[in-house]
């Protein structure tokens, strides 16, 4: 059953072949034999999750109304405050915080009966494309555990490859999500920007963050996007409006006579050739099932990733001034409350952390605000509007999610650049606003590795995302008759 | 190219309350001169006449009806604290001696 997809074992639920606590047992089962080598999880919340899905199979039984997906675990990013459970956005300087309330996310999967299987590793702060800048422990890819399994969230992308769980949550700054998934053969969304609540989810970028659906499928995704996304009056960002309808989408999978536009800046140089034919294939696909296929060109993404390199550190410099040893969280240090915040944040911070406030603090200093902070706004305002030039002609934008297949552990955690440039394709969607998804387009000649195939659709048109995607994996899945994952090794002894 | 010295590093850590060793320091400023090397380019974009954008959503001034609500109790609210007395959190000295 673990192998199963979520809208499955959704049907299994509701067809009484499975109870919610079996079904949950049977994922920390395979937690237990194959988390030691992936390493996905910070936590595991064993009686939370145990007595969630007793109330679930209770409600059941009794006949209650129950949402989709009631009764099916998830693994959620240790981003996301949870009542009671530990949650450290991969920092020692949160080591050991118990929040006193749930994310609007988290409060969304419990009034859905969404498990809570336990919380997934991530680089601190969500700083990072690789899961190396966690705090506590690298996550190591599936496919290769030699190998990153992606980042921010690679301990959620892990966990799905793995068959840990059937969903988690991501949440998306520059890619967080998307190459996570590119990376480990798995679905990941970042909704339109204010489409799911930001409320309780520690903040790195205020401007760009947005958390999301991780899956193994498509439609799984979408069951799982509109269970958390909708209006929050606890966000000021959140908008209210009703939710894009993303599972009818993911079920029509129809892309004839639709536009799709190739963005002529993020392939070829810096791309790896294996990710570029897979993607080519992939276009070759849609344009069988009838979409028509134009190329279009973004000449101002050309500076997206310096632009994102001085706003996401301007906004991570300001949100984390909040760790200041004084209301939660570790303190260090003696002598007045100066002395102590700076040995807390010295100690609490891993490298990463303190480059990009040390960077963002740079980029807001008098002086040079205006030749950084203040262009970099200004490029903000060119990806937009290149964006919207090339949306007046096609419905959807597709690229290569990352330029490169999931590389191996340490071997880019001394070079900071080479490690942003994973994020080149993801980085416009976050500055723009708009909504992205990635989604397995199959394996790099070079190493068998999980390539990644991205979608970009104007705000609030997600559900163009998910007829897309749905209608590539429904061909992909027919062309390869097995789906990606089950090329995985198995991992694990018994299995 | 940009470039940051050791003593630009240090005040800049000192700004953000950050209290960095020497090796941080050293490596700090090389690694700089790399990233700022990188995020130099957008000084190259054709930015003349264009507005700056803060946020991509054009959303101004979210209030809510100025009522009670239910919020987390003293004893929640003082769950995490590093240090806590009579139902405050308890701090460090903030202001200089008399």
């Amino acid at each position: 059953m673990i192998r199963k997809n979520a809208s499955e074992m959704a049907a299994a639920l509701a067809a009484k072949e499975i109870s919610s606590v079996e079904l949950v047992n049977a994922h920390f089962d395979r937690i237990a034999e194959v988390d030691t080598q992936v390493k996905a999880f910070l936590y595991l919340d064993k009686d939370g999750a145990l007595s969630q899905a007793k109330a679930v199979d209770d409600a059941r039984a009794k006949g209650e109304t129950l949402a989709p997906l009631a009764g099916v675990p998830v693994a959620l990013k240790d981003i996301f405050t949870q009542k009671g459970v530990p949650t450290t956005a991969g920092s020692k300087i949160l080591e050991g915080w118990r929040p006193p309330y749930d994310a609007t996310v988290t409060a969304n999967l419990k009034k859905n009966g969404i498990v809570i299987l336990g919380k997934t590793n991530m680089d601190e702060f969500a700083m990072g494309s690789s899961t190396e800048n966690s705090a506590y422990h690298p996550t190591h890819n599936p496919w290769d555990l030699t190998r990153i399994p992606g980042g921010s969230g690679g301990g959620s992308s892990a966990s799905l490859a793995a068959f840990e769980a059937p969903l988690a949550l991501g949440t998306d700054t520059g890619g967080s999500i998307r190459q996570p998934a590119a990376v480990t053969g798995t679905v990941g969304v970042k909704p339109t920007y204010g489409a799911v609540s930001r409320y309780g989810m520690i903040a790195f970028s205020s401007s760009l963050d947005q958390g999301g659906p991780c899956a193994r499928t498509v439609l799984d995704a979408a069951l799982l996007h509109e269970a958390i996304a909708g209006h929050d009056p606890k966000d000021s960002t959140s908008i209210n409006a009703p939710t894009p309808k993303v599972v009818d989408a993911a079920k029509r999978a129809d892309v004839k006579g639709l536009k799709i536009g190739v963005i002529k800046e993020l392939q070829g140089d810096g791309y790896q050739k294996g990710v570029l034919n897979r993607f080519n294939e992939s276009i070759e696909l849609l344009s069988s099932l009838g979409a028509e296929i134009v190329e279009v060109s973004c000449p101002s993404f050309e500076y997206a990733l310096a632009a994102y390199y001085l706003i996401a550190p301007s906004e991570c410099s300001s949100n984390l001034a909040r760790f200041d040893a004084m209301r939660y969280g570790l303190r260090v240090g003696a002598g007045d409350a100066e002395a102590v915040m700076s040995a807390t944040r010295e100690a609490g911070f891993g490298r990463e952390v303190k480059r990009r406030i040390i960077l963002g603090t740079y980029a807001l200093s008098s002086g040079y605000y205006d030749a950084y902070y203040g262009s970099a706004q200004k490029v903000r305002t060119l990806i937009m509007q290149d964006y919207a030039k090339a949306f007046a002609g096609v419905d959807v934008l597709v690229s290569p999610t990352a330029p490169t297949t999931a590389f191996k552990i340490g071997e880019k955690s001394n070079d900071p650049l080479a490690m942003y440039l994973n994020d080149v394709a993801t980085i416009p969607v976050n500055l723009a606003g708009i909504c992205g998804m990635s989604l397995p387009s199959g394996l790099a000649d070079e190493d068998n590795l999980p390539t990644g195939f991205q979608i970009m659709a104007p705000a609030m048109e997600d559900q163009r995302l998910y007829n897309v995607g749905a209608a590539l994996e429904a061909a992909l899945l027919s062309k390869w008759g097995a789906p990606l994952l089950a090329k995985a090794p198995a991992l694990g002894g018994s299995k | 190219m940009s470039s940051l010295s050791r003593a630009e590093v240090a005040k800049l850590a000192k700004l953000a309350r950050i209290e960095m060793t020497d090796a941080e320091l050293d490596a700090l400023s090389s690694e700089f001169a790399v990233i700022l090397g990188a995020v130099d380019r957008i000084q190259g974009a054709p930015l003349a006449d264009v507005q700056p954008t803060s946020h991509p959503l054009p959303i101004n001034n979210v209030t809510r009806p100025d009522v009670v609500i239910p919020s987390l109790t003293p004893e929640e609210s003082l769950s995490g604290a590093p240090a806590q007395e009579e139902q405050r959190f308890r701090v460090p000295q903030i202001l200089g001696e008399e």
